[in-house]
């Protein structure tokens, strides 16, 4: 069985993000960039899922800039067998992400798909859904736990309120959630063995798909600050003060 | 324009969520007709009738609808979409499953966890878990949207809108539902709750955890939360998880308990309406974003509080 898992590069989640004074974006200058936390999820579950002879080989696609091949390498030191950057500098929707995935999977025929449930830079939750639409596969968002049964992923998905397990038959587009696993640390002879696994660079080009934005962004702003309150001596005086605030 | 709005409910009920989507759809102007799905839906739909300003209330059931499978909400909301500018989604997690499906179905960029409607066509969505606002235009004929409904005061009672029945679509042969385990607890939802009280890392074991914040939360009707530090030790399980990777919430009260206020928490709690540290390092970060700061030892506070909410 072979998956594919998406990866994308994000502004690492422990990095405070400054919104850029002409508000035409986030600042991502010389700032720390890491693999999206929901993605490394996806690779070591695929990981997982080779090392239990359950797939044979697990392809890592990025669609980003140059510095994104960074990115693949860390899925290949995971695990992954080997990566496909499709580069761009430009900003790609998750419509036009899914419509260059699927163009991807047409010619690597996967049997399942692993990917985050969302980047947590643009934070829409969308693709993983939207290409589950396009290719016309089953889909099974926010898993908490995979399992693979004569052709048919088994997933336990994280819903408001509980859990719900569904069966989806493979091929099948599967979510992350962050309870599914937890990501191992790089090893020294990983990281050495990823630098000689195969990574093809590709253009969007390369697949035919129109990747013009359909959303024009006005502007991006900082939300409103909130402003420090007040210290309160002890329990009596906090209780006072959250009942006149009318929260109590 | 006309808006067509997703209801929200647990068979019985409807959520407020569905009258705060109500309230974002008044944003783009126009008609608006809500779609009950599930099944045996008759009263949840009574409901949505009786919301001001609801022209016409569609109801669908089958059972896949009821387990809201995304392949058969989606495939019958995008056939209904046909008649309607655009679809208004609550956020949830079953609308977060469907809603994007609805964009593909339709090829059209999804507006995801709208907080502001600015015009037709405009639209402000949080970023980086809130840590950046981005207003988006989108020049798309049909919009498709889902809505972060804390962000959004639910509209009035009064309407009452005629009822129709559409028929659900077929059910497609490539999933199945296999079980649910919803929590049964007296609590609320991390993500519905008006109240949340939460736990960092300060609180030294998983026993502690429970020990210290299941009275307080129990006291107050509220959601028990926890910090990633809080996690990652095991003290609470992921599903607690308040930020940035975890649940982003905004209750009217959030109480951090022994919660130092790493950027990643910080963005998951800090749209909450009010909010309370207790910590004992005076510098603590979360100290910059709370309405009210006690510096103390939770050990000794926590008696004292339970105390004066008698």
């Amino acid at each position: 069985m072979k998956l594919l898992v998406p990866v994308k590069r994000v502004l690492d989640y422990n990095v405070k993000v400054r919104v850029k004074a002409d508000q035409s974006g986030v600042d991502l200058a010389n700032v720390k960039m890491s693999m999206n936390p929901f993605d490394e999820i996806a690779v070591e579950e695929a990981t997982r899922l080779k090392e239990k002879g359950i797939a044979t080989e697990v392809v890592a696609v990025s669609i980003g800039p140059a510095q994104a091949r960074d990115t693949i390498v860390t899925a290949l030191t995971i695990g992954a067998d080997r990566g496909i950057l499709i580069q761009t500098d430009q900003d790609v929707e998750p419509l036009a992400v899914a419509k260059l995935l699927k163009a991807v999977i047409e010619q690597e025929q996967p049997d399942l798909v692993i990917m985050g449930k969302q980047a947590i830079d643009g934070d829409n939750n969308a693709t993983g859904q939207i290409l589950a639409t396009l290719l016309d596969w089953p889909q099974a968002t926010f898993a908490s736990k995979v399992v693979i049964v004569d052709g048919e992923a088994q997933v336990t998905r994280e819903v408001d309120g509980g859990l719900q397990t569904i069966g989806v038959k493979l091929p099948a587009v599967i979510t992350t959630d962050l309870r599914l696993n937890e990501p191992r640390y790089a090893s020294l002879p990983n990281i050495m063995k990823a630098k000689k696994k195969p990574l093809d660079v590709k253009t969007v080009a390369d697949y035919g798909v129109d990747v013009t934005p359909r959303l024009k962004v006005v502007k991006v702003t900082e939300p409103a600050k909130r402003q420090a309150g007040i210290k309160v001596a002890d329990a009596a005086e906090l209780v006072a003060n959250l009942k006149t605030a009318g929260v109590l | 324009m006309s808006v067509l709005v997703i209801a929200d409910h647990d068979g019985t009920h409807l959520r407020d969520t569905t009258h705060k989507t109500v309230t974002a759809a008044q944003g783009l102007g126009g008609d608006i007709d809500i779609l009950v799905y599930g099944d045996r839906v008759a009263a949840v739909a009574a409901q949505a009738a009786a919301i001001a300003g609801v022209r016409k209330v569609i109801t669908a059931e089958s059972a896949e609808l009821k387990q809201e499978l995304a392949e058969a909400v989606s495939a019958l909301v995008a056939g209904l979409a046909a008649g309607y500018d655009a679809v208004a989604v609550p956020a949830s997690s079953a609308g977060k499953n469907f809603a994007p499906r609805v964009a593909a179905l339709l090829d059209v960029s999804l507006l995801s966890d709208v907080i502001e409607v600015v015009d037709g066509n405009t639209f402000v969505r949080p970023i980086y878990a809130g840590n950046a606002l981005e207003t988006v235009q989108t020049s798309e004929a049909k919009k498709v949207l889902t809505v972060r409904t804390t962000a959004f005061k639910a509209a009035g009672e009064g309407g009452s809108a005629a009822i129709e029945s559409t028929p659900a679509p077929a059910a497609s042969a490539k999933v199945r539902f296999i079980s649910e385990e919803k929590v049964v607890s007296d609590r609320p939802e991390l993500g519905a709750a008006k109240i949340i009280v939460s736990g960092g890392r300060a609180l030294g074991s998983a026993e502690e955890f429970q020990a210290v914040l299941d009275p307080l939360a129990a006291k107050l009707g509220a959601a028990v939360g926890a910090s990633r530090a809080a996690v990652d030790a095991g003290y609470a399980p992921n599903d607690y998880q308040v930020g940035q990777t975890g649940k982003v919430v905004a209750p009217d009260l959030y109480i951090a308990i022994g919660i130092s206020g790493a950027i990643q928490h910080l963005a998951g709690m800090k749209d909450s309406k009010v909010i309370v540290a207790i910590n004992k390092d005076p510098e603590a970060p979360i100290f910059s974003v709370a309405d009210y700061g006690l510096v103390g030892d939770y050990k000794t506070v926590l008696p004292e509080l339970m105390k004066a909410l008698g």
